[in-house]
């Protein structure tokens, strides 16, 4: 893509940038000389960056385009448009070759701990194989005890190394699926609902040990999920997605303490507290209907079907993501950013460096 | 006190597997007042679903057995019913709704088919007359368009549309008592909220009793009267909602509260969780199933079960299965 991009920056704090990403896959016939039918926008236009030792949370319901977003992110899924900017390198035309060694440096943890671990592996080469892909061990003793201090990293016995997966709990598979991705080194883990599988008196272990983990090693995590609450307590900040739009970005604390876009208030107040008392208290934000089809996105702003507050121009007019100020921004019609900008830019204006997004003509 | 419309004493039911015998639910004793939202709360494998199924005489047979105790609805013993007393009251005094809507729908069948069924069966209503409530349930759990929804399939529906769709089954022939497993678990949190609001309020109108099985304590909280907690087959305490909340007298109560983070936590602080593995109820240990992961545990708890007792303190309706003074 011939976008007008930003130049990059010389060596940053950033570990990485992904600008104006789209993901578009092809639906139609099966034959396979036809032509597709129609695109599904899976991820349409998204930007954010993720700097060192930095979480930065993805929620969103189902089909929002979250994991193509964290996929693409690695190129483990071609992007249809947009650039993919990893340690200060523009990555996103980069073949395979090319990539092998920048692997190293970025990993994911899946959410099915049962699916994504092979039965017939002994844990031992589970947790050593990306070592011995990548040649970094020289004897079968290092490797021995390479992958002793990875699994005693994320909480396991280093006796364990001898068992097969299915001798695991689901969230022991989970540190499995940790160590591996740990063996390498890498500044990057992308998270794709790595607690979501788990039983909840479990999914505090595994949180605690990403948390731990990225304070000790500087770790850089996308965490995509789309439980708030745990999103909460592992992010910096967060991005909230819908068919395959930012619809705000923000800190943490901002975001949750005063979420600016309809959609981000509705998720928030559809979360139940578990306290009666609060609970009870707290005032719903009523939401029509589901999600609609990425195939056919509605109109203008891709919410207002289902928004309380849509006004006529949410039909027509596709609104973009806008900073408010203070690294957050924000795509709807409705929302006036803070009165400390001397001129209140109205929400369609187009404005500068992080907030830089979310434009597909 | 009047007698309450679900009375479970001593409910046993165990599976045969190649394991050996595994007793999902081992002994679980509760009660369910009329018009009454009570939640059972537990993890995977703690038995909250096989209750609900022994409730419905629901159980796989082989492998697996109700083996003992009581399911007194409305004064009649559920386990002494034969097949065709029980069939009467399915779907007609109880109704269950299930976590995954999509394999509870038949597929080939019209959903209005599947809603009047039903009230033709239980009813004795003419298939016209049926059809025509069929309709009149699908506009009140707030389907647009009811008439042509009644001819529509299950898999033209969304996940959240086939849960409504559910919802109008289970209320057709105004049962005294649904028992709804899991309802939400397979739906976006959005729809989640639409679909539990749309539950309680048509349960409260109909003045149905609900028993509402999660693992999700914040819909509990929303949601439930009196709450239910298990684990590994037992009941380990239960309490009003308020009651529970305010005050977990159970270790595995105080964990599963401290371990979950809440929208209003504090993010300074790091999740407590419980330590150790879920338990393997093919190899459960003598005592307390909770002990090898419980902080309080002495020998007393490895090595004899404790029975559920009443909480001293203002709420007679709390109860804890615990040796230790927590």
């Amino acid at each position: 893509m011939s976008d007008a991009l930003a130049p990059l920056p010389a060596i940053t704090d950033e570990v990485l940038r992904v600008e104006n990403l789209s993901v578009h896959f092809p639906v139609g016939p099966s034959w396979p000389f036809g032509k597709p039918r129609a695109t599904v926008k899976a991820v349409d236009g998204v930007s954010f960056s993720l700097k060192r030792g930095e979480t930065l949370g993805l929620v969103g319901e189902s089909g929002c385009g979250k994991s193509t977003t964290g996929l693409a992110a690695l190129r483990m899924l071609q992007p249809t448009g947009g650039r993919i900017v990893f340690e200060g390198q523009d990555i996103t035309g980069f073949d395979k070759a090319r990539m092998r060694p920048l692997r190293r440096g970025m990993q994911m943890v899946y959410q099915d701990p049962y699916g994504s671990l092979n039965p017939r592996m002994r844990v031992r080469d589970l947790v050593g194989e990306p070592l011995a892909v990548h040649k970094l061990v020289s004897s079968q003793a290092e490797y021995d005890e390479r992958v002793a201090g990875l699994l005693a990293t994320v909480g396991l016995l280093p006796s364990m190394a001898d068992r097969y997966p299915h001798e695991f709990s689901g969230g022991q598979r989970q540190r499995i699926g940790i160590a591996r991705a740990l063996a390498l080194e890498p500044s990057l883990i992308i998270c794709d609902e790595p607690v979501s599988a788990l039983d909840v008196s479990i999914q505090a272990q595994v949180v605690n040990v990403l948390v731990d983990l990225q304070q000790r090693l500087g770790l850089s995590y996308l965490f995509i999920a789309h439980d708030l609450a745990v999103v909460r307590h592992i992010s910096h900040r967060i991005a909230v997605m819908y068919l395959g739009r930012i619809v705000e970005i923000a800190s943490r604390d901002d975001l949750y303490a005063r979420p600016l876009h309809p959609y981000t208030q509705a998720l928030m107040s559809a979360v139940p507290v578990a306290d009666p008392e609060v609970e009870r208290a707290r005032p719903r934000i009523p939401v029509r209907g589901e999600v609609p089809s990425a195939l056919r996105p509605p109109s203008g702003c891709r919410f207002h079907p289902r928004c309380p507050m849509a006004t006529d121009v949410c039909k027509t007019v596709d609104p973009v993501l806008t900073s408010t100020g203070g690294g957050r921004a924000v795509a709807c019609h409705l929302v006036h950013p803070p009165v400390t900008s001397a001129v209140a830019p109205s929400p369609m204006q187009h404005s500068s460096n992080e907030s830089r997004v979310a434009r597909t003509a | 006190m009047a007698e309450p419309l679900l009375r479970i004493r001593g409910l046993t039911t165990r599976f045969r597997t190649d394991r050996g015998h595994v007793t999902a639910v081992d002994g679980v004793s509760f009660d369910v007042d009329a018009g009454e939202t009570v939640a059972i709360v537990g993890e995977s494998g703690s038995g909250k679903s096989v209750t609900a199924m022994s409730i419905m005489r629901l159980i796989p047979s082989p492998p697996g057995r109700i083996e003992k105790g009581e399911i007194l609805f409305d004064g009649q013993d559920l386990l002494k019913l034969t097949d065709a007393q029980m069939r009467a009251v399915r779907g007609n005094r109880i109704a269950m709704i299930f976590q995954e809507p999509m394999s509870s729908l038949n597929p080939a069948l019209t959903v209005g088919y599947q809603i009047a069924e039903p009230v033709n069966l239980h009813r004795r209503t003419p298939w016209k007359q049926a059809l025509e409530r069929a309709v009149d349930l699908i506009g009140r759990v707030r389907m647009p368009d009811a008439l042509s929804r009644r001819d529509a399939y299950p898999h033209q529906f969304s996940g959240g549309m086939r849960q409504r769709a559910m919802i109008a089954m289970a209320m057709a022939c105004e049962p005294q008592l649904i028992i709804a497993d899991e309802p939400t678990t397979a739906l976006d949190v959005t729809v989640q909220a639409q679909i539990l609001d749309l539950l309680k309020e048509l349960a409260t109108k109909a003045n149905s009793a609900l028993v509402l099985i999660t693992h999700d304590l914040g819909v509990v909280a929303r949601y439930a009267d009196r709450v239910v907690v298990m684990y590994a087959g037992r009941v380990v305490e239960t309490a009003p909602a308020m009651a529970l909340y305010k005050n977990p007298k159970h270790p595995y109560t105080q964990g599963l509260m401290a371990s979950v983070p809440r929208l209003d936590s504090d993010t300074t602080q790091r999740l407590i969780p419980i330590d150790g593995q879920p338990p393997d109820l093919a190899a459960l240990p003598t005592g307390c199933a909770f002990a090898p992961r419980c902080r309080l545990a002495h020998d007393r708890c490895r090595a004899e079960r404790p029975e559920l007792t009443v909480v001293q303190g203002p709420e007679p309706r709390h109860q804890k299965a615990c040796f230790a003074d927590v």
